[in-house]
Order: C-alpha cells, then structure tokens, then sequence
C-alpha cells in the first residue's frame, strides 16, 4: 500500500465515510456551492465608501496612494511620484496592453522597459485585478501581461487601479474572477499565482522592531485611477 | 514549521543540498544552529548583537570593521545576502498555510515577502503541507484567513498572501517550471475521530503561545521541540510519543487563556486534561506521584479522614517547622524543595478553622 492509500484510508476509516455510498457525491457539491461565509459588515459600503475605505486602509498599512480622475493623467502621476520621493526614473513595466496605450510618450524622462522585472529594476509598474476594501489588499494576478516578478523585486512598487475594481470582500474578489477565468468543469481556471498584497514588505523578527523592505519592496504606491 | 518537524533542513544537507532559510528569523537561528522558540517570530529570543555575532561569523567575506549596531543595518545586509540567495538558488520550498481543495492551489502568508521570492525565482517550487491544512474552497479560505493574522501579529491582513497552482504557463515571463506539492500526515490522521481531533484545526497564529504565562515565564525552547505553548503541549504528545512529552500537558496552569485568544476555537485545557489523564492511566508518570494521587483520592472520598489527617500533618509539621517558618527540604516533595522553601503550616487546618468562623 502507497502512503498515499495508507493515509486516505485511515481517515476514512476515522471519519466513517468508507460505508455511506453518497459521500463523494456530497463532497463535490459542497466545493461546487463555494458557498460564502459570515462577512463582515464594514466593507458592505456604497460604491464611493467602499472606496474611500480602501484609501484608509491602505494607508493603514503603509501604503501610499495617489487618486486622479483620467487615465490619461497615469503616466504623470507616476512621473510626479517617482520625482517627488528622489527614485530613479527607470522603470520596469508590464505589459499589459490597457496600461500601455495610457500615453507614456509624453513623459520622456521615464525610461521604460516592458517585462518581467530583474534584480536590478529599483522601480516596477504593474495592474491589479482588483482591490479589497475591507483591508486595503490589492489583488495581483501572474500571467504574460502581469508578471509576479515586478510587484516582488523592485524596491519600489507601484499598483494602477481602477476605482471599479473596488469590492468589498475577499469573497467578492473570488466571485469576480470565477466569472471572468470560468474554466472546465465549472471550476475556476486559477492563474498561476493570486498575489494578494497589503501594504510594503515588512519584518519584525530582530527585536520585534517593525522595518520595512524585508525581501519585498520597501514602498508601495498605488495609483487609483476614477475612469 | 512542518520542514522543522520533520528535520528537513538537516537531511537535506547530509545529503549534499544546502538549505538556506529566508525568512529573516529563521535565517537568524539557522545561522546560529538552533530550533525557534516561537512559531510566528522564531528569533524571538535573539537580541540584535547576538544578530551581528551571527552575521559576522557567517558573512565572512563582507569588511570586518562594518558598524552593525541598528535593526535597519542587520535588515539591510540580510537582505542583500539573501536577494543573491534567491537569485541563484535552483529549487524553493515553502510551506503551506493553507491548501484549496476546490483548486488544488496551495496559500503561504508572510510578511517579508520571502515566500514569494522563494517560488518565484528557482527554477522548481516545492510545497510542504500537512493534511489538516485542507480547506474545502477559496470561500473558506477567506474566512480562516481573516482570524491568522489578527491572532497571530493584531494586522488586519498579512503583507502577502499569495494562492499559487502549478508551474508557469507556457505565454509567463517568471515563475517556476515545475511545481510539486507534498502532503504530510505524520501521526495527524490518528486523531481523527478521537476527541483530540479539534487540535487539527490549528492555524499556528501563536496566539496561545503570546498569553500564556507557562511559555512567558520559560520560553519556546524549554518545550524542546518545534511547537512551543499551549498547542504544542497539545500537538507534541501525539506527534512524538506521551511517553517523550509527557511533561508538557503537565506546564499549565489551566488559567483558560489559550483557549479563550484561540480564534479557532480549540479547547486547550480540556486536551491538555485528557492528555494528564492518559499519562495516568498508561502508567507514564513517577511511582511515587502515582501513589501520592491515589493516596489523595482515598483520604478525599472519605471526609473525617480528610479532615483528621489535614489537621495531624498541619499540627506535625507546624511543629516541626515552628523555629525557621519554613522547610528547605521536605521527604517525597524532594523536586519542590529543590527551587524553593515550603512555608510551614500555623497549627491547624484551613478546615478547622473554617469550622471555628462559621
């Protein structure tokens, strides 16, 4: 007998499900429900409060965040940002279509490079998929036009989100992207990773001293764009 | 804390592999060959020289007269070994916090990042897990993720919390080539259907280990094995054997607190009983704490023997003791004296005197 036999028979065994016919049956449905839980109420908000109180948790967590109504504006407020806090101007960009036809041409001192990020890229630009209010938690997906390596390497990321991409809950995160990745089977087509990111990297294991930049990036900025 | 449980760091190099810990506390006792102390800060009991010893005696090749007094210096050059660490490493392994059985997708949580950089950058991801950490959907995974980092650290949600399901995809600029998960059982099935089976509801938030006052007073390592606290007076037991761990239900006071900061509702106390219960009853304790119990439970059912025999030790001792007030050392009770004096009685029983008042 495989480890594999040996351990699935001892809970079964323990559970006594080896005898009742339908179980497997009630297992599926149970994972085809994907049934929500108790939610909490706070994040339970009109669209413009929802917003607003992923701005404060943001914050809370130690992330910056710039708010501009246009899209067209992006490529300034990144430009303005990265001045501002004396970063280098070189930056490494995903390349994600939406994201690239924002009119970067017109910010001739940022240098851009499309790709996944290196060890040396100092600043990273990528989209969220979506936004959890309840924590001020962007939600990241990997793929060809998002790589993972831009909101990990660089010690500066920077996150465009739009304000529709907002929810409430973790819960109506999942439900977003089972709608929009509805792979075989009816089971979600996860991508390789789901990044949920809140706030900069960080680390208090010498003295329980909280520092920022442990491995990830030291900042984060979030660039919350309302159209 | 389950590569910890199984020696995975120490196989591995016996057998020619060398493992590197990236998160910075385990990175910080690995480096000084020693287990954590605690499940969520595993340096927890290192101060910030003890860091610097380390770092110098093991970054050799980094100039000797560099100044490293501060926190933000020692994370610095951790993460500046470490990054070179990550870059050239061929496989990553990291835990699970959580594994989705809807998805077949494993979820680490950290802070630092370290376990997105660990999956990301090799060529190869390996994932640990252990089999109660099954959660049936990612529905259920939000919800259990809400309770770990509010009991583990008081954070609303961890920096990263990261949902990974197989390798890179064909069009994907990064990631892994090949992604392996392994499923840890290790005496954890065995507590199924068995009244312990609770405990496998365990998120190792530590939120028992920061209110209790038994691991407060003696620390991590005074457990002597990976789990320290409340849980793993609980979990240690039917990992290892009650015979090798048959003091740790016995560190408790009982005072309730574990399981009342426990987010995932575990009866501590109520396990760490029945454990004291099984030591018992399979005969694992001392002869002469066995006889003394049994004693006890004889004179106990049987008041006016109770009563005579508090009254006659209280009188003897009182006695004897009349002169310093205490006893440096008392027959039987050889282990108590052995830290501290025992206080001798006044004369007479509690009971006796209660009686008098009434």
């Amino acid at each position: 007998m495989s480890a594999r036999e040996e351990m699935l028979g001892r809970i079964r065994g323990a559970v006594g499900k080896g005898r009742a016919p339908d179980a497997a049956r009630a297992v599926d449905a149970r994972l085809a429900a994907h049934q929500t839980n108790l939610i909490p109420a706070r994040s339970q908000l009109a669209p413009e409060a929802k917003i607003a109180l992923f701005e404060t948790m943001a914050r809370e967590a130690s992330a910056t965040l710039t708010r501009i109504s246009a899209s067209s504006d992006v490529p300034e407020a990144i430009a303005r940002f990265l001045k501002q806090e004396n970063l280098p101007s070189r930056v490494a960009m995903a390349p994600d279509s939406w994201l690239g036809g924002l009119g970067w041409e017109k910010q001739p001192l940022l240098s851009i490079r499309r790709g996944r990020a290196e060890p040396s890229d100092d600043v990273g630009v990528t989209v969220a998929f979506a936004a959890i209010a309840e924590t001020g938690t962007l939600m990241l997906l990997s793929g060809p036009d998002t790589p993972t390596t831009l909101n990990l390497l660089p010690e500066t990321s920077i996150v465009v989100l739009r304000a529709s991409q907002v929810v409430g809950a973790y819960e109506e995160a999942w439900a977003q992207l089972r709608q929009v990745r509805n792979g075989e089977g009816g089971v979600v087509a996860m991508p390789r990773t789901v990044n949920f990111v809140t706030g900069p990297s960080r680390s208090a294991d010498i003295e329980q001293q909280l520092q920022m930049g442990a491995h990830g990036p030291r900042r984060l900025h979030i660039v919350l764009v309302d159209e | 804390m389950v590569a910890e449980e199984i020696g995975l760091n120490d196989y591995l190099e016996a057998n020619g592999v060398e493992p590197v810990e990236t998160d910075l506390g385990e990175y910080i006792i690995q480096l000084r060959h020693e287990p954590p102390s605690h499940i969520i800060a595993p340096a927890i009991h290192v101060n910030k020289e003890e860091v610097a010893d380390a770092f110098r005696a093991a970054h050799t090749h980094l100039p000797k007269e560099r100044v490293l007094e501060e926190a933000p210096t020692l994370l610095a050059e951790a993460r500046k070994i470490l990054r070179e660490k990550f870059v050239a490493a061929d496989v990553g392994i990291t835990g699970a916090n959580f594994l989705i059985a809807e998805t077949g997708s494993t979820v680490i949580v950290t802070n630092e990042g370290n376990g997105d950089l660990t999956q990301t950058l090799p060529k190869a991801h390996i994932v640990l897990g252990s089999i109660e950490k099954v959660v049936p959907t990612l529905e259920d995974a939000a919800t259990i993720l809400r309770l770990l980092a509010r009991s583990a650290t008081g954070q609303e949600f961890s920096v990263y919390t990261t949902f990974s399901t197989g390798p890179r995809r064909a069009e994907d600029a990064d990631g892994p080539g090949a992604f392996h998960v392994v499923i840890l059982d290790n005496g954890r099935s065995r507590m199924l259907g068995t009244e312990f089976q609770e405990m496998l509801r365990c998120i190792r938030c530590g939120a028992c280990l920061n209110h209790c006052p038994v691991y407060g007073a003696i620390g991590g390592h005074a457990y002597g094995w990976v789990y320290p606290g409340p849980m793993g007076a609980v979990l240690t037991p039917w990992l290892v054997g009650l015979e090798e761990a048959r003091d740790l239900p016995n560190a408790s006071t009982f005072c309730g607190k574990c399981e009342a900061v426990c987010p995932m509702r575990i009866p501590l106390p109520k396990l760490m009983r029945r454990l004291r219960e099984q030591e018992y009853e399979r005969k694992l304790s001392p002869p002469a704490a066995r006889w003394a119990i049994a004693l006890w439970a004889f004179a106990a059912r049987r008041p006016a023997l109770y009563r005579l025999g508090a009254s006659l030790a209280a009188q003897i001792l009182g006695a004897l003791g009349r002169r310093t007030g205490r006893f440096r050392t008392l027959p039987l009770a050889q282990g108590w004296t052995a830290g501290r004096d025992f206080p001798a009685p006044q004369g007479r029983s509690f009971q006796s005197l209660w009686a008098e008042r009434k």
